[in-house]
Parts: structure tokens; C-alpha cells; sequence
């Protein structure tokens, strides 16, 4: 596969391809760098943050820790006293039956085995059992705290944030714990302790063979921590690498129509085939990693095996040892040596479980930049007068609405209008406080909508977007979101209301339909339309419309028309629209420029006037041909 | 299941030609495990033979030619193990990527239909965990099936070779723990199946909640969303606790069983040496092998269980491979496209559907001619764009190219000379150049401008890295406006015969869509064009409007002889500037 195919195929004007790896990812563009990868090279202060996560996930199962740790240590004491026992057995057991003085210790002693050995699979069994329930619980406890920190985060973190990175917190991250959890924390406790207490018990046997067993140490831990640095690239790399191959695969499948339309399938093929033989080769890395860990530890062990009964067999030769403890000792050398290779395994585990706690931690100290009030002030009847009291608000360093003021009285119906940067969606925004104004305050009747409870505020204040997002389940329950309480005759009136109904009746299943992912096999027009209903099933005091209707076709657009003055006379309303037809319907046209209000009057008014509005109706009457 | 079973063997017995041109690594990696094993089975052996020998009979002089043999063989265990492992890597990663990239090549084979009942996620999970599966399975379970059956009859054999009464006993032991990992791996399975589900459930949960995090928000919807996400964790914590039952109540038992056996064996090998049928030596060779036992045994549960679930995996895997891809291109190529569609009694069924989203529909367009396709949302516009790309095959009539069938046309020949910008413009996660291009790889940097000014996509080069920066899903968020004229340019630049555009400038704002219709008319002058059209400055930019009803094509004329004749096309074009016209007045 060479890397000038993929070079000269992107055809990108102006970017000169540049030399050598960069080329290959031409294709890819630039982006900014993610901020997720930064725990990676944690610093003190956020492992502190994730070990304070990690405390208060365990606070409430401290006493089943303790009994945890009693199990685990039973267990393992048990499996590492049958060795030992096995060793009596043949030193002291052997004899009296060799000169014949009856099987009493021996089958004392084996008997004992079979107590340690119902011992060891009770202790595990319980141990199994009590570790996955509590694991279960803290990941339980901890999906439904970041879920529910996510819904209490404003819109301006998300919009930062994307909703990708939502996805894989709430996802992938938390099942990265899982999977330690579920099989890592025992192999892990059991193996260190099994590797300390195996070396506890050779000490005791023997101290001569247990030291030249001990030997090895350093060899072993030097193999480990070097195996350890690597496999840490590796598996990043590996990550990163089946990212990409996940990414093009989603987007190609997604894109089919279009893939398939341009002709994209060679071009495709090759990229695909590329990030595939990535994936392969970080794979491959990680692979051979291993193809020299595991035989390494391996060939220490057995090297070990090969030193102890040299140099036990002499031990044995000259009456300094039986041949009971040499037994013993070969059986513990395996236990020694296998929990080695068991926790270089759950290093990777262990590894990711933790960059996905520093992620998770880091998301549960973001603070919600349109906090709740302290004192909520009680909305009983919303008449929805909007008032704009010297707003001025920005994103980061741009000021789009320098200074602001604007009052609309109830039941009145307001147009924006205005270029694009123009500053009504971010107005319309601030009505629906997704965001906070930097300064001055926004008002519904009289009250700051900074002291209004989020249920009141929604229920007074409901705004319809130009994205229109479709839920998965039947079109009722879509159209039902909007007022989860309304019953069917309520849904098909608001349907009737917006003219959604026909295309819904039309449907296979009519309002029982299963709109499928995002919204399948609706058209455009459609999903506004659905989106449209669930607005006006709400039935708020306060309706803020943002391009709420661009995609809809004529005809259905002139329903929706009709159906706002109806609804509309009854509420205060902001609508937001290129198409003046649904501008027509408004009291009172607002003409922005540059953050601020530079017309405003009834439409009729504005049209005969020589300004803006009326230089943009004389330009849509000149497109309506 | 059960009668599913030679299906799925089949499936995977299939998979050996991605193993064939890794037969040569397959079979050394086969050899070294089985060598491996030999000389790890060897080493008690030795151990016996070291207490036997020098220790028991005073031969001192052997412990150092046994002992080096003990290292020997452990070195060439480690040794043969490495060997195995460093081939593996190359071997069944070769494997996994070749099937995948025959997936992903197939799967762009496979027509619009197939993606409509398909998940992508689906797809994916068969691309990445079910070739995962079967990678595991041909690089581990299938060797270490051959080999550990092999050790556990061997090993069985020296036991009964040492001691026979002791051996059977050892040898009765082993068949329960096959049979319970096995049986334990498959409840397992299917657990874990059931977990991957509900994990899947509870994904859409949240890619819903932030996906959708701006309804939720308006609506004040969070505590709704958070009862959905509980119902699915809380039905996740279930499922994952009776995982946890299963496992730690299996786990229990294996370890049991193992461990009466070596209760059995010291209580009657001891007294089996005491009766000097057997030798020490032979004893604590006896315990050693059967510690060694105890992985392979328990391997066979596992592997029986991972060989099942690869047969499932690539029967899965067999389902996308063996779709025939239903538009396969002709044969036919056109030396020159002149650009005449014809659509002859064309009539088009969704697979699944009851009805026809069109019936008999008759619209022939000539080369250089421009027709406006309107109607109301659902009369079939968009299926009918459809079809001249192929994207979908006709259920009845025929659409021709400058008089041939496009089934008979080479694919490529068809689509280089039709493009098409839809309704929904596809953005993917790739520089906006690369986006531009995609349909015309080789574009140069002036038609790249020039589709840029036609589409009035100049916001491109104001973009942070301009005409590089990454856009789609994984980079820049676009908004619908932007987006669609992308999507147009893409359309454009690579000139082509036949213009389609599905609503293409519905979220542009009226300055902007002025703009890009004035350039559009320009393009449209030579080229022939079919454009969805809602609004009459739209269809302006057409030589004639043909008119969409339920499916099929009621009235074809020019926009003035349309509005004139057909009141139902007044109905949806005109009569709301007359509305208007009333508002304006009632407003006045």
C-alpha cells in the first residue's frame, strides 16, 4: 500500500501534500486536538480528582470491602495450603503405612485437603458473588450520576463538548470499568496475593531453594516493567488505530447513497484498506509484545524449575531436605510464576479503566453554566411578557449582542429578521435560557428567568429548532414528548392542528409507526412537521420558533401557517424564518443587524417603508417569479 | 439452535480459504504448541526420575545431567511457545484484515436497499467483534483444541501408565469438567449476548440524550430522559448479576473438582507407595502431571465454547457475504452522453412496502433540458431522483440514457454521468477538499473554486484550516445551510451530463438561495437537470415542471401553463402569495 496513492487521490487544491506520514492522512483534514487524551499523562491533580470518584463510589459497600478481603485471603490461604499438605502427606504419611502401622495420617491428611479444598471453592464462591454485586452497583450508581450530571450540564458544554464525546463517556468508558471490574479486580487480588503468599510459604518450606527462587525477582520485574512501558504505546496506538477503521466503516455505511452516486468505492477501498492494515499493524505490535512477555516469564519459570531440583535434589542427597518439600516447592513454583502473565494481562484493563475515570471525574466537576436557582419563584399562570432588560451576551471572544433592550407584551407575535451572525438565534436562545445573558437580565412576567425552576421555565418557555430530532419509538410517543401526560385524542388533535396528520395516517402503522433510527424514513418536511406537533402539544405561554419550518413544503408550510395564527393569538411567540410568508403572520417584524434591533414595526408598516425589510420582501416577491 | 448447527459449521469451515495462504504458519504453529506441550508434559517426568534415581537410590551422580535436562526442556517449551505466539501474530491478524476488507468491499457492492434494513451498527459489530471471534478462534481454539485434546489423552495415559486405578480416576475426572465449562460457556454466551443487548438499548438511550440534548433542554424533558436510562441500566444490572451468579457458581465447582481428585490421589497414591505398587517418584510425578491437567482441561470447555461462537460469528458474517448485490452494472458504455432521461411507465416498490411510491410514471427529458419536479411531500420526488443514479432498480418500466436501459450500463459509465446532491447532504469525516472531491478525485484547484463560487460555498477557506480542516461527524459541525452547499458543489464540479438536485437549498436563506440560483442557471444552460422544487424561484431555473401526485407524473407543461391549467399545482404554488396578498391587506 503506498502512501503517494493516498496522497495524490485527495486532489486538495491549495494544501500541497505534504512528504511522508502526513500524506496519508490527508484525506482525514485537520481538526483540533481532542482534550479527552490529556489524562494520559495525568498529572497529580487528577488522579487525586478520580480517587475522590472512586471514594464515594465505594463509601457505601465499606463493610462488604472488609468481608472482601477476608474471603480473598481464605481462599488463597486455602489453595496454598494444599501443597503444603501434600508434602505431609507424603513425608509423614508414607512411613507409617510403609512399616505398617496403619493410613491415620494419611487420611487425616487427606482429609484436610478436602477441607481445604471445600474451603477455597466456597470462599470463591462467595467471593465472586459479593464483588459483582458490588461492582454492579458502582457502575450503576456511577451510569446514572454522569447521565444525569450530562442532563444538568447547559447546552453551551455540550455544543463544546460534541455529542461523540457524550456518547463514549457514557458508553465505552464506563464498560472499560466494567470489564475490570468484572473480571480484573479478582484475577488481579487473587494474583498478587497468590504471588506473596506463594513466596511466603517457599520462605517457610525452605529458606535456602525459596531465595534461589526469589532470585529471579528482578529479573521478572524488570521483564514486567518493560513490558508494561511498551504495551502502554502499543495499546494507545491500537485504540487509536481501530478508531479510525470504526469511523470510515460508520461513514461509509451511512453515506452509501452518496458513496455510491460519486463513485466513491475504489477511493474508498483504498483508505479503508489502509487504516485496516494500521489496525493490523498496531495489532501485530501488541501481539509480539506479548510473544516475548509470556514465554519470557515462562522461561524464568522454568529455568527456576530446572535450579530448584538441581539444586533441591542435592539438598535431598545430603539429608537437608525431604522429598516432600521439593514436591511442595515444584507445585508452588507454577502458582508463583502463572499469576505473573495473569497480571500483565489486566495491566491494559487496569490501564484504561483508569483514563476512563479521570475522563468520567473530570465530566462530574463540570459545573452547569445556567445553574438552577436557589429560590425558585413560583409561575402559576404565565401570561409570557418577554422583557430584555441591557442584555449583552458572547461566545468566548465574540460579543454578539453588545447591548440589548426589548419588550414584548403578552400574546404578542414578534418576527426576527436579519443576515446570517445577525444575533436572533442567540436572542432566541437566551429566551429559552440555554444560555445566560453576560449581562443585564431576561424576564417573563417581571420575574428573571435566572430565579425560575427548570419545570416552570419549560413549561412556559418552549422552543422549536431548525434540526428537528426524532426519537426513537412510534410517532406518538415523538409527538408525546412534548406533553409525556397527553392521552392519543390529545396527540391526534395537535397533529390535526399542525396538518401532520394526514402524512402520519398515511403511514403503515399510522401513530403507532416505528419512526426508526433518527427519524429513517422520514422526509425533512416531515420530521419538522413532528416537531412542530410536539411544540404545540406543550402548549406553552411562550413559543420560540427558529427556522422551525424551512424544510416543509409549500402546502404543508401554509398549514402550519394556519395553525400559528390560531395558536399564536392566544400566546406570545418569536419566530425566526427566512421564508417572509411565515415573517407575513407576525404583529411585529424586528430587523437585526450586528447584535442589534435596527427596524421594528408591523409588517405592513416596515414594507412601505424605504429599509431594510422592505428591500428584502421586494427581493422574495421577485423569487416567488 | 441446534438445527442451526451445520449451517454454522459450514460457515466456518468456509473461512479456510482466508487460512489457505497461511497454511505454512498454521501448521508450524500447530507443531510448536504441540512440541510445547510435549516438553512441558516432559519436565515432571524428569522430576520423577531426579527423585527416583539420585535422591532415593543415592545415584547423586544423575542429578546434574536430569537437572540440565529439566532446563533444556523448559527453555525449549518457553522457546516453542515464543515461536508459536510471534507466528500468530502475523497469521491470524492477516486473516482478520482480509475478511474485513472483503466485508467493506462487499458491503459497498450492496445497494441502497440493503443499507435501508440494516443497522450500521449491525455491520460494524460484524466488521470489528465477530471477526475478533473468529480470529481468536482460528489462533487459539482451533490449535489448542488439537494440541490440549492430545495433552489430556497423553497425560492420561502416562498416569495410567504410572498407576492405572489412579489414572481411570483421573481420567473419570476430566470428562465432567469438559462437560460443565462447556455447558457453563454456553449459558455464559448467552448471557453475555443478553447483556451486549440491553448495552446496546441503553446506548440509544444516550445517544438520544445527546443527540437530542436541544429537545430534551426545550422541553425540560431531563427527569423523562433519566427514567428511560434507568429502566435500561436498572434491566442491565439484572441481567449483569445473574452473569456474576453464573460465573461465580462455575468457577466454584471447577475449582472443586480439580482438587477432590488430587484429594483421591494423595490418599490412595500414598498408600499405593505404601504398598510399594508405586513408586515416590512416581507419586510426585503423578501429582505434577495432574496440576498440569487442570488448564487443559479447563481449555476445552472454553475452546468448545469459542469454536460455537465462531461458527455463529461466521455464519453472521456469511449472511452480509452471500447478499447478491442486486444492481450489478451492464456491460454497456456510452461513448458520449448526450443526456436524454426517459422514465417509461417506471413504477417503484420500497422492499416491505404495501404500496408504490410510484406507479407508471412517464417524464421525458432532453439532452440540455432542465424539468422541475414538484409535488407534496410524500408524492415520490425524491424516490424518483433515485432511480436515475440506480440507487434503487425500478419494480416496473424502465429509465433510459440517451435510449439505454441504465440496468445495461456499465455503473461507473452511469454514475460519473449523473450527480446527484441530496435532500440529506452526507458529510463525511474526511477535509472538506476530500469532501468536495468525491466524485471527481482528480479535480483541479480551479474547479474546485469554481464549484466553491457556483454553490456559494466560499465559507470553506474561512474555515480554521481552510479547504483541509476535517468536517463531518468527527470534525467541524457545519450548519444546514453550509452543508447543503457543499453537498452542491460536490454535485457541480465534476460537470457532469445529468444534474439531480433533491431540494438542495431548502435551509438556505432567500439571499444566499438568490445567489446560487443565478450561478445555477449558468451551469443548468448545458447541462440536463431534474430539480425538486418547492418554491416558484426554483423553478424558474427549469425549461418545464413536471408535476407529482401520489406517485406518478399527472401534468408536464412549462410553470405558467401549469398554474394556468391545473388548479391543484396552483394550489401549492400560487395560492399562498394569495394568502399572503389577504394578510397583507388584513395586516394594512
Amino acid at each position: 500500500m503506498s502512501s503517494t496513492a493516498l496522497g495524490d487521490g485527495t486532489g486538495a487544491p491549495g494544501a500541497a501534500p505534504a512528504p511522508g506520514r502526513e500524506s496519508i492522512d490527508a484525506w482525514r483534514g485537520v481538526a483540533s486536538e481532542e482534550v479527552d487524551d490529556l489524562p494520559q499523562r495525568a498529572s497529580l491533580f487528577l488522579r487525586e480528582r478520580s480517587r475522590r470518584l472512586l471514594g464515594t463510589l465505594l463509601t457505601p459497600h465499606r463493610r462488604s470491602l472488609w468481608l472482601l478481603a477476608a474471603l480473598v485471603l481464605a481462599e488463597n490461604l486455602a489453595r496454598l495450603a494444599s501443597p503444603y499438605l501434600v508434602k505431609v502427606g507424603i513425608d509423614r504419611g508414607i512411613p507409617p503405612v510403609l512399616h505398617g502401622r496403619g493410613a491415620g495420617t494419611l487420611v487425616a491428611t487427606s482429609l484436610a485437603v478436602l477441607g481445604v479444598a471445600l474451603t477455597q471453592a466456597g470462599a470463591r464462591r462467595w467471593f465472586f458473588g459479593l464483588s459483582g454485586r458490588i461492582g454492579q452497583d458502582m457502575l450503576l450508581d456511577l451510569r446514572r450520576r454522569v447521565f444525569d450530571h450530562f442532563q444538568r450540564l447547559s447546552l453551551a458544554f455540550h455544543e463544546r463538548y460534541t455529542s461523540g464525546r457524550v456518547i463514549s463517556r457514557l458508553t465505552s468508558d464506563i464498560e472499560a470499568i466494567a470489564t475490570l471490574l468484572e473480571d480484573g479486580v479478582d484475577s488481579l487480588a487473587s494474583a498478587v496475593l497468590l504471588v506473596v503468599g506463594t513466596g511466603v510459604f517457599m520462605l517457610i518450606l525452605d529458606w535456602r531453594l525459596a531465595l534461589v527462587t526469589l532470585a529471579s525477582f528482578p529479573v521478572l520485574v524488570w521483564l514486567t516493567a518493560w513490558f508494561r512501558r511498551q504495551t502502554a504505546v502499543a495499546y494507545r496506538r491500537t485504540r487509536e488505530a481501530v478508531a479510525l477503521v470504526i469511523v470510515h466503516f460508520v461513514d461509509s455505511m451511512r453515506g452509501i447513497r452518496a458513496v455510491q452516486a460519486y463513485r466513491r468505492e475504489p477511493r474508498n477501498q483504498e483508505i479503508f484498506d489502509e487504516v485496516n492494515n494500521r489496525y493490523r499493524r498496531a495489532n501485530e505490535r501488541s501481539f509480539k509484545l506479548v510473544a516475548v512477555y509470556g514465554p519470557g516469564i515462562k522461561l524464568i519459570g522454568n529455568v527456576m524449575t530446572g535450579v530448584v531440583l538441581l539444586y533441591g535434589g542435592y539438598l535431598v542427597l545430603h539429608h537437608q531436605m525431604t522429598v516432600g518439600v521439593l514436591t511442595a516447592f515444584l507445585l508452588y513454583l507454577s502458582q508463583f510464576f502463572d499469576p505473573m502473565q495473569d497480571i500483565s494481562q489486566f495491566y491494559n484493563q487496569f490501564q484504561s479503566a483508569s483514563a476512563a475515570l479521570e475522563k468520567l471525574s473530570g465530566v462530574l466537576e463540570e459545573v452547569p453554566s445556567v445553574p438552577p436557582p436557589q429560590a425558585p419563584v413560583p409561575l402559576p399562570a404565565p401570561r409570557g411578557e418577554i422583557r430584555f432588560e441591557g442584555v449583552s451576551f458572547g461566545y468566548r471572544d465574540r460579543l454578539v449582542l453588545p447591548h440589548l433592550d426589548l419588550w414584548v407584551p403578552a400574546g404578542q407575535t414578534v418576527a426576527l429578521v436579519g443576515a446570517t451572525g445577525a444575533g436572533k438565534t442567540t436572542l432566541a436562545r437566551l429566551l429559552a435560557r440555554f444560555y445566560d445573558p453576560t449581562a443585564g437580565r431576561v424576564t417573563l412576567d417581571g420575574v428573571d428567568l435566572r430565579d425560575l425552576a427548570e419545570d416552570t421555565l419549560r413549561s412556559a418557555v418552549v422552543m422549536v429548532t431548525q434540526e428537528t430530532y426524532v426519537f426513537s419509538g412510534t410517532v406518538a410517543d415523538n409527538i408525546g414528548f412534548g406533553r409525556p401526560s397527553a392521552s392519543r385524542p390529545e396527540i391526534v388533535a395537535a397533529a390535526r392542528a399542525t396538518g401532520a396528520h394526514s402524512f402520519i395516517t398515511s403511514l403503515p402503522q399510522g401513530y403507532d409507526s416505528d419512526v426508526g433510527k433518527e427519524g429513517g424514513r422520514l422526509s425533512a418536511g416531515q420530521r419538522q412537521l413532528l416537531a412542530f406537533t410536539r411544540a404545540f402539544l406543550a402548549d406553552p405561554a411562550v413559543l420560540v420558533l427558529d427556522e422551525a419550518t424551512s424544510s416543509l413544503d409549500v402546502p404543508t408550510e401554509r398549514l402550519v401557517q394556519r395553525a400559528l395564527r390560531t395558536v399564536l393569538a392566544r400566546r406570545t411567540a418569536l419566530i425566526i424564518a427566512h421564508r417572509l410568508t411565515t415573517v407575513e403572520i407576525a404583529d411585529r417584524v424586528l430587523v437585526m443587524e450586528a447584535g442589534r434591533i435596527v427596524e421594528d414595526g408591523p409588517p405592513a408598516r416596515l414594507r412601505s417603508a424605504q429599509g431594510r425589510y422592505a428591500s428584502l420582501h421586494n427581493a422574495w416577491l421577485t423569487s416567488l417569479g | 439452535m441446534r438445527h442451526e448447527a451445520p449451517r454454522a459449521l459450514r460457515s466456518l469451515w468456509r473461512t479456510r480459504s482466508y487460512v489457505t495462504p497461511y497454511r505454512g504458519q498454521m501448521v508450524v504453529m500447530a507443531g510448536a504448541a504441540a512440541a510445547g506441550v510435549a516438553a512441558a508434559t516432559a519436565v515432571p517426568l524428569v522430576a520423577k526420575d531426579v527423585v527416583n534415581g539420585p535422591l532415593v537410590h543415592g545415584l547423586g551422580g544423575l542429578l546434574i545431567p536430569l537437572s540440565l535436562l529439566a532446563v533444556a526442556l523448559g527453555l525449549a517449551d518457553a522457546g516453542l511457545s515464543f515461536v508459536r505466539r510471534w507466528i500468530q501474530a502475523d497469521a491470524v491478524l492477516g486473516i482478520e484484515t482480509a475478511i474485513r476488507s472483503d466485508l467493506y468491499a462487499h458491503l459497498q457492492r450492496l445497494p441502497a436497499s440493503f443499507h435501508d434494513s440494516w443497522q450500521s451498527g449491525q455491520l460494524l459489530s460484524r466488521a470489528t467483534v465477530d471477526l475478533s471471534t473468529i480470529r481468536r478462534f482460528l489462533g487459539f481454539g482451533l490449535i489448542f483444541l488439537l494440541v490440549n485434546s492430545l495433552q489430556v489423552a497423553a497425560v492420561i495415559g502416562l498416569l495410567m501408565h504410572l498407576d492405572l486405578l489412579l489414572g481411570v480416576a483421573v481420567a473419570a475426572a476430566v470428562v465432567p469438567v469438559v462437560y460443565l465449562s462447556a455447558r457453563f460457556e454456553r449459558a455464559y454466551i448467552k448471557v453475555s449476548r443478553q447483556v451486549q443487548d440491553q448495552q446496546g438499548d441503553l446506548t440509544t438511550v444516550v445517544e438520544e440524550s445527546a443527540g437530542g440534548i436541544r429537545v430534551i433542554k426545550a422541553f425540560g424533558r431531563r427527569r423523562l430522559m433519566a427514567a428511560r436510562f434507568d429502566r435500561g441500566a436498572r434491566a442491565l444490572y439484572a441481567t449483569s448479576m445473574e452473569k456474576v451468579r453464573l460465573t461465580a457458581g462455575f468457577w466454584a465447582v471447577l475449582e472443586l473438582i480439580p482438587n477432590l481428585v488430587l484429594v483421591v490421589i494423595v490418599l490412595f497414591g500414598a498408600l499405593a507407595v505404601g504398598h510399594h505398587t508405586l513408586t515416590l517418584g512416581g507419586l510426585v510425578a503423578f501429582v505434577t502431571l495432574l496440576i498440569q491437567l487442570e488448564w487443559p482441561v479447563e481449555a476445552l470447555g472454553y475452546i468448545i465454547a469459542s469454536g460455537q461462537e465462531a461458527m455463529t460469528a461466521a455464519d453472521r458474517i456469511y449472511e452480509v457475504l452471500d447478499t447478491e448485490p442486486e444492481i450489478v452494472g451492464g456491460h454497456r458504455r456510452l461513448a458520449r452522453v448526450e443526456g436524454r432521461i426517459r422514465f417509461e411507465g417506471v413504477s417503484f416498490r420500497y422492499p416491505g412496502a404495501e404500496t408504490e411510491a410510484l406507479s407508471d410514471v412517464w417524464l421525458d427529458i432532453d439532452p440540455g433540458e432542465t424539468v422541475a419536479l414538484v409535488g407534496a411531500t410524500g408524492s415520490g420526488k425524491t424516490t424518483l431522483c433515485a432511480l436515475v443514479p440506480r440507487l434503487y432498480d425500478v419494480s416496473a418500466g424502465r429509465v433510459t440514457l440517451d435510449g439505454v436501459d441504465v440496468r445495461e450500463l456499465d455503473l461507473r459509465c452511469l454514475r460519473s454521468a449523473v450527480a446527484t446532491a441530496f435532500e440529506d447532504p452526507t458529510l463525511f469525516s474526511a477535509s472538506a477538499a476530500e469532501n468536495l472531491t468525491l466524485g471527481a478525485p482528480g479535480a483541479s484547484e480551479e474547479q474546485v473554486a469554481e464549484a466553491l463560487v457556483v454553490a456559494e460555498a466560499g465559507f470553506v477557506h474561512d474555515l480554521p484550516w481552510g479547504l483541509a480542516t476535517r468536517i463531518g461527524e468527527q470534525g467541524l459541525t457545519l450548519s444546514g445551510g453550509q452543508r447543503q452547499r457543499l453537498a452542491l458543489a460536490r454535485a457541480v464540479i465534476s460537470h457532469p451530463r445529468v444534474l439531480v438536485l433533491d431540494d438542495t437549498l431548502s435551509a438556505l436563506d432567500v439571499h444566499t438561495e438568490a445567489k446560487v440560483e443565478e450561478a445555477l442557471r449558468r451551469v443548468l444552460a448545458g447541462t440536463t437537470g431534474i430539480i425538486v422544487a418547492h418554491r416558484p424561484s426554483t423553478i424558474a431555473l427549469a425549461d418545464r415542471v413536471a408535476f407529482l401526485q401520489e406517485g406518478t407524473i399527472t401534468h408536464t407543461g412549462t410553470h405558467a401553463e401549469l398554474m394556468a391549467g391545473v388548479p391543484a399545482y396552483r394550489a401549492i404554488l400560487s395560492q399562498e402569495a394569495d394568502d399572503d396578498q389577504d394578510l397583507a391587506e388584513e395586516a394594512s
